[in-house]
């Protein structure tokens, strides 16, 4: 056990790393602004001491490796510094009305945890079910069809799912809302009934991505000896592939859902603006529209670390689900 | 919800029934005695919802507006899959008597498939590139004279115009003529950015592959980094920076947009380029030119270039799909091609807002969901195209 610690030991070292890395490509990247905050943030016609007021207030006069070190100290500790939506920094900088970045995150941050959450819990069931069946009835006219509408929907953009859905099943048959105005405080059946639409949307897509992969893992593990062995000695197609192909495809499998839970970060953006559903991405792509520089900064790095930690978990669980690899010869 | 469960019962018990009496009638043909109850089921199930898919149709062609409003989408995919079906049928009919020798076996080895992958995008070149003579009206012209929001159709008593069949938008501009120009500038855009990405990542991954050593572990860290950033968050913020440089600098936001996409996607082609160059640099033929005393420009174009083709080809058109998602996303976002041109992607967030219209005035909707449909069909026939290259060169039978 002692050689899979230090592999997944190494794996977090190289994961935290990565991180750093991409910390310092995001703040190099916003760093690249012509003139800087002060300036963006008053605009033209600004004197000279309002801009070198607010430079003093936001630490912009101090060299760029002392501010990228607040900035990522101030990240580790909670503090993302405050939004310029909201500020006026004539007034109160730092005062009782300042809005910091942290205020407009946190509580959208669990809105999107909970939509990627719906979204998860309909989606793997569907999927692995799906796989286990285009495999198990490879080459007929069910596996055909399941590989074309897959492909479809694996190919067209978000929206248009969304819209599709929004249309069918909003619009011609009003079953669910087509606006997902969640807040805090809401009963729990409502916000699953309001989150259902963008859920079903990201659904449609990450299914069609997971149940192919199953597919093909299964497929090619159906080409070994051992389950020659246990189809010559008789036992059902079906049993043959939930107890001797399935145990063996977790691994793949397992894989293939932490990478899709990734891809469901950046699905996230387009979905939750099409449904305006106040999760992260909506904030993210607001913020870009006005130029809101620390809220865009903060959501980058999350939606980074986010897709990191996903991946190193995808790596992990391959790991821990491989004998191969557990016990290295 | 009651209806669901008892349709379901209804299915299940014919399911067995059905498999019964075939058993009875066939004498026990292996067909019927080896069929497990779940294909049984799966059969019925498939036959239900075809009889469903027809009686909608048959309520689409109903007198009362409300009942023919209801199912007057499912009417158009109907009518649309059959369209398509049977005309990627005639192109590969076509393909298989027309043409060369080698045409012709290519055509009959095609899957329907893919024969449609190929009529769309034919389609679509030719459309994007006569857009000027195709469009009836140009792609930012407010129409003198016609009202604005007029419904597709081109039906008077429902608020349409003959003149233009597809209606006008929120400040009276041809849809028609918009869709057509959007394909010249959506695809156009994706097409060069794809190029660039190509050209960026091939060659960086070329030359990483045949030198090695520190600027191969330099440039791989790069990449690696990179794309530990998800793609659409990664544009989106350098978007953000490139919209405060392109109001200072005066250069259009489209112009900083392929050159980013194109930045981000060439670290996916460098990844693919350096694989498969690894896997030539080693081979016989390439000491032989060493030996010989070839530059580096020679080993890299005529030694590893054209053996590379292939996989580089299938991973075009897949780089492809994904650059020209992220384009029609940016857009649909609001921060992607800029105004005035036409394109798809902001099209389809312009008029989203008719979708709501569609239970009493369908006509009316079917426009954002044409602009998105155009996206879905090229993106979907291009995939089409890939998955039968990928299948052809892999050999897979299964």
């Amino acid at each position: 056990m002692g050689n899979v610690l230090t592999i997944i030991l190494q794996r977090l070292a190289l994961g935290v790393l990565t991180l750093l890395i991409v910390s310092i490509v995001i703040f190099v990247a916003v760093n690249l602004l012509p003139g800087d905050f002060a300036q963006l943030i008053l605009g033209q016609g600004a004197t000279e001491e309002s801009v070198n007021s607010i430079r003093r207030d936001l630490g912009l006069d101090q060299p760029m490796v002392a501010r990228y070190l607040t900035w990522l100290g101030g990240m580790l500790t909670g503090d993302l510094g405050s939004s310029f939506a909201q500020l006026n920094f004539a007034t109160n900088m730092g005062g009782a009305n300042t809005v910091t970045v942290l205020d407009q995150i946190l509580p959208r941050l669990g809105n999107t945890m909970f939509l990627a959450g719906v979204t998860a819990v309909i989606a793997v069931p569907i999927a692995v079910t799906l796989g286990v069946l285009a495999a198990l009835y490879r080459n007929t006219i069910f596996d055909r069809v399941a590989n074309i509408a897959t492909l479809s929907s694996i190919s067209s953009p978000e929206f248009f799912m969304a819209y599709v859905l929004i249309l069918v099943l909003a619009v011609i048959n009003p079953i669910f809302p087509s606006l997902s105005n969640i807040y805090d405080g809401m009963a729990l059946s409502d916000r699953l009934e309001k989150t259902m639409l963008p859920a079903l949307t990201l659904t449609l897509v990450v299914t069609a991505h997971m149940m192919r992969m199953t597919r093909a893992s299964i497929i090619n593990l159906l080409a070994s000896p051992y389950i020659e062995m246990a189809r010559l000695k008789g036992m059902s197609p079906m049993r043959v592939i939930v107890k001797h192909a399935l145990p063996n495809a977790l691994a793949p499998i397992i894989n293939v859902v932490a990478l899709n839970l990734a891809y469901l970060i950046t699905g996230v953006v387009v979905v939750e603006v099409v449904f305006v559903y106040p999760g992260i991405g909506q904030l993210f792509v607001d913020s870009v529209k006005i130029r809101d520089i620390p809220v865009v900064q903060a959501c980058c790095l999350i939606f980074a670390a986010a897709y990191i930690l996903l991946n190193l978990t995808a790596d992990i669980m391959s790991i821990l689900s491989n004998p191969r690899l557990r016990h290295p010869k | 919800m009651m209806n669901l469960i008892i349709y379901l019962v209804v299915i299940a018990v014919a399911a067995w029934v059905m498999r019964f009496v075939g058993q009875k009638v066939t004498g026990n043909a292996p067909k019927f005695r080896d069929m497990t109850y779940g294909v049984a089921f799966g059969y019925l199930l498939a036959v239900a919802l075809i009889a469903w898919l027809a009686w909608g149709y048959v309520q689409a062609r109903s007198d009362d507006p409300l009942v023919a409003n209801k199912f007057f989408f499912l009417k158009a995919a109907i009518e649309g899959f059959v369209i398509f079906a049977v005309a990627a049928w005639l192109f590969k009919l076509a393909g298989k008597t027309i043409g060369t020798e080698w045409s012709k076996k290519m055509f009959r080895s095609m899957p329907l498939t893919a024969a449609f992958g190929v009529l769309v995008i034919i389609i679509y070149i030719i459309v994007a590139v006569f857009a000027q003579w195709i469009a009836p009206y140009g792609q930012d012209e407010i129409i003198q004279g016609a009202a604005a929001n007029i419904t597709a159709g081109g039906n008077i008593a429902l608020g349409g115009d003959p003149a233009y069949p597809l209606g006008t938008d929120q400040i009276g501009r041809d849809i028609l003529s918009r869709l057509i120009y959007g394909a010249q500038n959506t695809v156009g855009i994706a097409f060069v950015t794809t190029a660039l990405a190509f050209l960026l990542g091939g060659t960086l991954g070329f030359l990483a592959a045949v030198f090695g050593g520190w600027l191969d572990q330099l440039l791989s860290r790069l990449v690696d980094v990179l794309m530990a950033i998800p793609s659409l968050i990664f544009a989106l913020l350098l978007m953000t920076i490139a919209s405060v440089w392109s109001a200072t600098l005066g250069i259009p936001l489209t112009v900083f947009m392929v050159l980013i996409i194109a930045l981000i996607d060439s670290t996916r082609v460098f990844r693919l380029a350096r694989a498969v160059g690894q896997n030539i640099v080693v081979m016989d033929y390439i000491e032989a030119a060493k030996l010989r005393g070839e530059g580096m420009g020679y080993l890299v174009f005529k030694e590893i270039l054209p053996n590379a083709t292939a996989p580089l080809l299938a991973e075009f058109g897949l780089r492809f799909c994904f650059v020209f998602l992220m384009i029609a996303a940016l857009s649909f976002l609001g921060v992607g091609i800029q105004p005035p041109l036409a394109d798809w992607g902001t099209m389809v967030r312009d008029l989203a807002g008719f979708i709501s219209y569609a239970q009493f005035a369908p006509q009316a909707s079917v426009t954002p969901l044409l602009a998105a449909g155009a996206i879905a069909l090229l993106t979907v026939a291009v995939n089409f195209v890939v998955d039968w290259m990928l299948h052809k060169s892999s050999g897979l039978k299964e």
